[in-house]
């Protein structure tokens, strides 16, 4: 019992291991897209730039301030969300009576200045961000050896998942903010402010972009472009879950994340192009996406 | 259909003699002076320069097919255009066939791209639409790295621009350049010609009230695909135009980088007017040749661009043009 389909029973779960990361930050991600989406209506395309942000904030926090990985997983969502805030405030909050695309491309471009400002400073080549030292190692799995870091990273992702489907399920804040999803007029008129609440929400969002931009910084090099290959992925992750559930996109994530290192293995030339292909398929059984109400 | 092209022109611009092609007199003069600046150009300017940007506008014609008139903002034009490229150059190099075979072998591949991908895309609309056809984008992008025909990393290098029809070599620059400026004339008056069609009335119609088109017995999703192939292989030919100019087809052009690109061009030119695609492209290639020598600062100019635009600038640049002149451009 050392292989299955002729395939090492160590290379199978190393595979599996990194398809959960990758997936892990794929339901991280499309997670906080689908946040801003639920109030905003827009699709972030910056979110790849604020992921990119969150790993450069927690180098130079380290390089430049001495401040550790713990710490960074604390301030980096909050510096990098605030300038979240301050974008929603001084543009998108200009766009909400116009057609939702003017979103996207406002957003595009802004990632275009964020990723063009970092590619500026630090070069494309990419600046190595250490595994804290209560992380290195491995542990003897019994069936595999797993990098602590590695496992940590799924540990925290199904976490702050979890954490974040609590509070938007389960909390009045949560409430509020599904009922405004619904009707924001309504929710305004019961004296909520909801153009705080819509500012705040993408601030959040941006937030989970830039944890999960920390998480990454030890095992991607941190580099300029890391957002945007990403994002894309993410994308079609969202078109495959569908936008209406919270809880759909973690479990979306985490799921193509694992088909995408099953597909390493068994057939290596697709591992690039599985997810969309799968989006393909999605699109044309359920085309309101898995999780999504049409 | 005179008639429902009049109606759509501000008022006080009285009656407007409809000329060759449907073309309104504002409308006929500035393509005048468009085909004038393409003669005069070559004489002041790099004819290589001036190939480019109307290998540009040709794709952004092509794009602002489907933003501009039937509303659907395609986040991954690049596929087609690259993959035009790649076409043309693959036919031109490999097998030997002349320029304008080649070119049209780019148009006839990213049709047949273009219909499948319009196909699935069109099951969604909005921003769900543009990230459909992004990702879509995407496996063609990995597609082309993989794929032994494109040279991955290399691209397609040392296209020979050949002989047009088998006789007329394009090695000189200015042959080169007569080619280039028939063929993006010939795409831009065919969309011209389309948008002003029956056929171009109704994706205006489905553009502006979706689900009055389909009220009306209007089979929409059959018009978007349509329209959606037509751009793609408009998109094409001028990716294996640019190929043939150049003499090579490289992974850049299928980048999702090229979809902004092309995005940027139509916004800023102003979409949904006929020349806004040709005056956005020839500003971002200029900016572009200029700027080259400050490496990133192209894509943070672009960014802002966008940002201006989006926040500022939603005519662009003929849009606002016209609404001054008081006249559709």
């Amino acid at each position: 019992m050392d292989d299955i389909f002729g395939v090492p029973l160590p290379l199978l779960f190393g595979q599996l291991l990194l398809g959960l990361i990758n997936g892990a930050f794929y339901a991280l991600l499309s997670l906080g897209l689908a946040v801003i989406f639920g109030l905003l209506n827009i699709i972030n395309f910056t979110h790849g730039a604020q992921f990119m942000m969150g790993a450069f904030v927690a180098w130079m926090l380290l390089n430049w301030a001495g401040i550790g990985y713990f710490a960074a997983l604390l301030i980096v969502p909050l510096l990098v969300g605030l300038t979240g805030v301050v974008i929603e405030k001084l543009m998108i909050s200009r766009l909400y009576k116009l057609d939702h695309l003017y979103g996207l491309l406002l957003t595009f471009g802004l990632a275009l200045i964020i990723e063009g400002l970092f590619r500026n400073y630090f070069g494309s080549s990419g600046l190595p961000y250490g595994i804290p030292p209560a992380l290195s190692g491995a542990t003897d799995l019994g069936f595999m050896f797993m990098p602590n870091y590695r496992g940590w990273v799924v540990i925290a992702s199904v976490v702050v998942c979890l954490a974040t489907w609590l509070v938007i399920e389960k909390t009045k804040l949560g409430a509020y903010l599904r009922a405004a999803t619904e009707r924001a007029d309504l929710v305004q008129a019961f004296g909520v402010n909801v153009p705080r609440m819509i500012t705040l929400t993408y601030g959040a969002g941006v937030g989970l972009a830039a944890l999960a931009g920390v998480l990454a910084a030890p095992i991607y090099s941190v580099n300029p472009n890391m957002g945007s290959n990403f994002i894309i992925t993410v994308f079609a992750v969202v078109v495959i879950g569908g936008m209406g559930s919270i809880g759909g996109s973690i479990v979306t994530g985490f799921g193509l994340g694992v088909v995408e290192g099953l597909t390493r293995v068994f057939y290596p030339e697709a591992s690039a192009t599985v997810i969309f292909v799968i989006m393909a398929i999605v699109l044309l059984v359920r085309p309101a996406g898995l999780f999504g109400r049409a | 259909m005179a008639g429902a092209q009049d109606l759509a022109l501000p008022a006080g611009s009285g009656t407007v003699p409809t000329t060759l092609f449907g073309f309104s007199r504002a409308q006929a003069v500035a393509f005048v002076v468009l085909v004038a600046a393409i003669a005069v150009a070559p004489m002041f300017l790099y004819p290589i320069y001036l190939m480019k940007v109307m290998c540009f506008a040709l794709f952004a014609c092509a794009f602002n097919l489907l933003l501009g008139y039937v509303g659907l903002l395609s986040f991954g034009h690049a596929a087609y255009f690259g993959m035009g490229g790649y076409i043309g150059a693959h036919a031109a190099k490999v097998m030997g066939l002349s320029p304008e075979l080649a070119i049209i072998a780019g148009g006839i591949v990213a049709a047949g791209l273009g219909a499948p991908f319009g196909w699935l895309a069109i099951r969604r609309a909005g921003i769900y639409f543009a990230m459909i056809t992004l990702a879509l984008a995407q496996m063609v992008f990995f597609f082309a790295n993989q794929a032994p025909f494109t040279g991955g990393e290399d691209g397609i290098q040392q296209v020979p621009r050949g002989r047009l029809f088998g006789a007329i070599s394009l090695a000189p620059d200015l042959a080169m350049y007569a080619v280039v400026a028939a063929v993006f004339l010939l795409g831009f008056l065919l969309v011209f010609r389309i948008v002003h069609s029956p056929f171009g009335q109704v994706l205006k119609a489905i553009r502006d009230n979706e689900p009055r088109a389909i009220s009306l017995g209007y089979r929409v999703e059959h018009y978007k695909l349509l329209a959606f192939t037509l751009s793609a292989a408009l998109s094409g030919v001028a990716g294996a135009t640019k190929a043939i100019v150049f003499g090579i087809a490289t992974l850049t052009d299928v980048h999702w980088s090229m979809s902004g690109e092309v995005v940027l061009m139509t916004l800023l030119g102003g979409m949904g007017t006929v020349f806004g695609p040709v005056a956005g492209a020839l500003v971002i290639i200029t900016m572009q040749n200029y700027l080259a020598p400050f490496g990133a600062w192209v894509t943070i100019i672009q960014g802002v661009i966008f940002v201006a635009c989006v926040l500022a600038f939603r005519r662009g640049i003929v849009g606002e043009l016209g609404r001054l002149l008081r006249v559709q451009l």
